[in-house]
């Protein structure tokens, strides 16, 4: 597939999402949603003005939300819980384990505001380390869609897939370069540049940024193949094995600690099946810091130029 | 349906039965909690035989009234009055804790017929129940929601979190009861964590708040009938019990807690419950001595 990047409209992902609910909430009067006092930013404000009757209001108790959800769950509903990924996943992680995964309701969790390009609220704000905590949960599904176009998708097919899914989105303005067109399906990575010299496999906001970076590479004749795993679980273990033969070498990026991340996910895959050089681009087991968007994922590594670098340290290896 | 019974009497010879599964079970399991369950028998024998709207027939059942255990440590209680009720078979109780068991440790949704949700890590089950009361009231259901939780539990901020969601939201169909027993693991409840006021300080979130005897079956029955006509605010019923309830050694030892007998514990114990049955059911020694021998024994 060639996805065309020039001029590109910019959405943050949380726009999807937004949009999504307002759809799903036209199409089934069981599709709810909850939300703790952020209902501007994390773009629930749409169903709430459109459904008021079906939007809930907890206040800020991640805890309580989470409980409340899967209880709904329980009478047929279809709860979608909203908040910043740092408090949903990340402050109520026991409640989503025992309530939701052990009870295994339908409730879906939007992680906003993920990644180190949330900004300038700083560490405390920016989930580097929610891919690691639900991946590891039981009956949970992990979506990380890679433009607003593609969380619409993601969100949409959430509400019909069996048990609780996480989508983590993020805030800021990133490239829209996918359309209504582009394949979506949960479990199955996309391919969106075919190359043998390397696998690039990446999510969420780091999918751009590798298609920038294989055009650059393809200029000094390294063909780069990019794989855009959505679905961080379930993990598509033929698709990412059978490039990894193609290729011999893989690279992962994401905006996110390389430990347990994708990259982690990749890692397990590749272990068992099919054991090529790896090299992960991503958050290096540190927290980030106050500063733009632009500032940071510069500084923490999160761009084409670390993809680049890893693509070529990848090849050294490459036997 | 579940046949209901009215009688005082019959419910409190019920209440030493559940008691007598309990002692059972625990000595088998081999590990658990004794006190909790123990207190709360007559509670659970009111819910289970008088209170509730159940069908253990048909465990699915749409308005069904619902029970949360978010106490979820005291299930011997709930799976005694589960299998006594005919949700599944007595002989499972002998299997609690045990690899392969529909009995876990902690209730598992999916286990056994009749657990609502999942529960163990406390204050977890207040917010289910909240969550099932406001769906019932968007979806215009009558059924009741009764929510189980300890007094130690109080320690865990979720518990404060629903009791202000089901304050705002007036949820009437939410019914919830404390097991105010005094005590959690490492001593009394007043030492670790002090709660009182604690019938004031829900009442300040817009609850009704009835504290009654929770080993009194009378005031027990008529306490979930009050809660249950209550309109526009959620009910909380504070039970005070005697932990360890009926076994003389445990009653009122905060040790009983998380800890359960061994044989020869588990014999006297049986003897003193069967005999409580026996001085309820007024019978004369001979009789009695035959009930003794056959409760008092452990198969």
């Amino acid at each position: 597939m060639k996805l065309d990047l020039s001029n590109l409209k910019k959405e943050a992902s949380r726009e999807g999402y937004g949009r999504a609910l307002v759809k799903l909430g036209e199409k089934n009067k069981e599709v709810v949603a909850l939300c703790c006092d952020l209902t501007d930013s994390t773009r629930v404000e749409l169903f709430k003005k459109k459904f008021p009757e079906r939007f809930i209001e907890i206040g800020v108790a991640e805890q309580n939300m989470a409980g409340i959800a899967a209880g709904l769950a329980m009478l047929g509903k279809i709860p979608f819980m909203s908040s910043y990924a740092v408090f949903s996943p990340g402050r109520n992680w026991d409640q989503i384990r025992v309530s939701i995964c052990y009870n295994n309701v339908d409730v879906k969790i939007q992680g906003a505001h993920a990644g180190i390009s949330v900004g300038r609220d700083g560490a405390t704000h920016q989930a580097l380390e929610d891919i690691a905590i639900t991946r590891v949960l039981p009956n949970m599904t992990v979506l990380v869609p890679c433009d607003s176009i593609q969380a619409e998708k993601a969100t949409i097919a959430s509400a019909s897939k069996k048990g609780p899914v996480y989508i983590r989105l993020s805030r800021t303005k990133t490239p829209l370069f996918t359309d209504y067109n582009t394949p979506f399906k949960i479990g199955k990575a996309d391919i969106y540049r075919s190359g043998s010299d390397v696998c690039i496999i990446s999510c969420g906001t780091m999918v751009y940024e590798s298609l920038i970076a294989a055009d650059d590479l393809a200029r000094e004749g390294i063909k780069a193949t990019v794989m855009n795993c959505h679905s961080i679980k379930p993990i598509d273990n033929d698709t990412i094995s059978s490039m990894a033969r193609k290729c011999g070498a893989v690279v992962t990026a994401e905006e996110h600690q390389i430990n347990g991340g994708l990259g982690g996910a990749v890692a397990e895959v590749l272990g068992k099946s099919c054991p090529v050089p790896i090299e992960m681009v991503g958050v290096l087991d540190t927290f980030g810091e106050s500063g733009e968007p632009e500032e940071l994922i510069k500084k923490y590594g999160c761009t084409s130029k670390e993809i680049i670098s890893s693509v070529k340290a990848v090849l050294k290896r490459k036997r | 349906m579940i046949k209901r019974v009215t009688e005082i009497k019959k419910l409190e010879i019920l209440s030493d039965n559940i008691r007598e599964d309990i002692i059972k079970m625990l000595v088998e399991a081999g590990s658990g909690h004794s006190a909790g369950p123990l207190g709360m028998a007559d509670v659970f024998t009111a819910l289970y035989f008088n209170v509730m709207n159940h069908n253990p027939n048909d465990p699915e059942w749409k308005d069904r009234d619902r029970l949360i255990l978010s106490n979820g440590h005291i299930c011997p209680v709930l799976y005694a009055v589960l299998a006594r009720s005919g949700y599944f078979a007595m002989k499972e109780l002998k299997t609690l804790r045990k690899l392969g068991s529909i009995l876990q440790g902690h209730p598992h949704r999916h286990s056994a017929p009749g657990i609502e949700t999942s529960t163990g890590p406390l204050g977890q089950g207040s917010s289910v129940a909240a969550g099932i009361a406001y769906g019932a009231k968007m979806d215009k259901k009558r059924f009741k929601v009764f929510l189980s939780m300890g007094d130690g539990e109080c320690d865990e901020g979720q518990c404060w979190e629903t009791f202000m969601f089901a304050g705002k939201n007036k949820l009437d169909n939410l019914i919830a009861f404390i097991d105010r027993n005094f005590i959690q693991i490492d001593g009394n409840t007043e030492q670790i964590m002090p709660l009182e006021p604690l019938a004031d300080k829900i009442k300040s979130f817009n609850w009704n708040v009835q504290v009654i005897d929770g080993n009194n079956m009378k005031q027990i029955i008529s306490a979930f009938s009050k809660a249950k006509a209550s309109k526009g605010k959620p009910s909380m019923i504070i039970c005070k019990t005697i932990p360890g309830k009926g076994v003389s050694f445990m009653e009122r030892r905060f040790e009983w807690h998380g800890k359960v007998p061994v044989k020869d514990e588990a014999l006297k114990a049986l003897h003193e419950i069967c005999e409580h049955e026996c001085k309820l059911r007024k019978w004369d020694s001979q009789k009695c001595k035959l009930l003794i021998n056959k409760c008092g024994m452990l198969e």
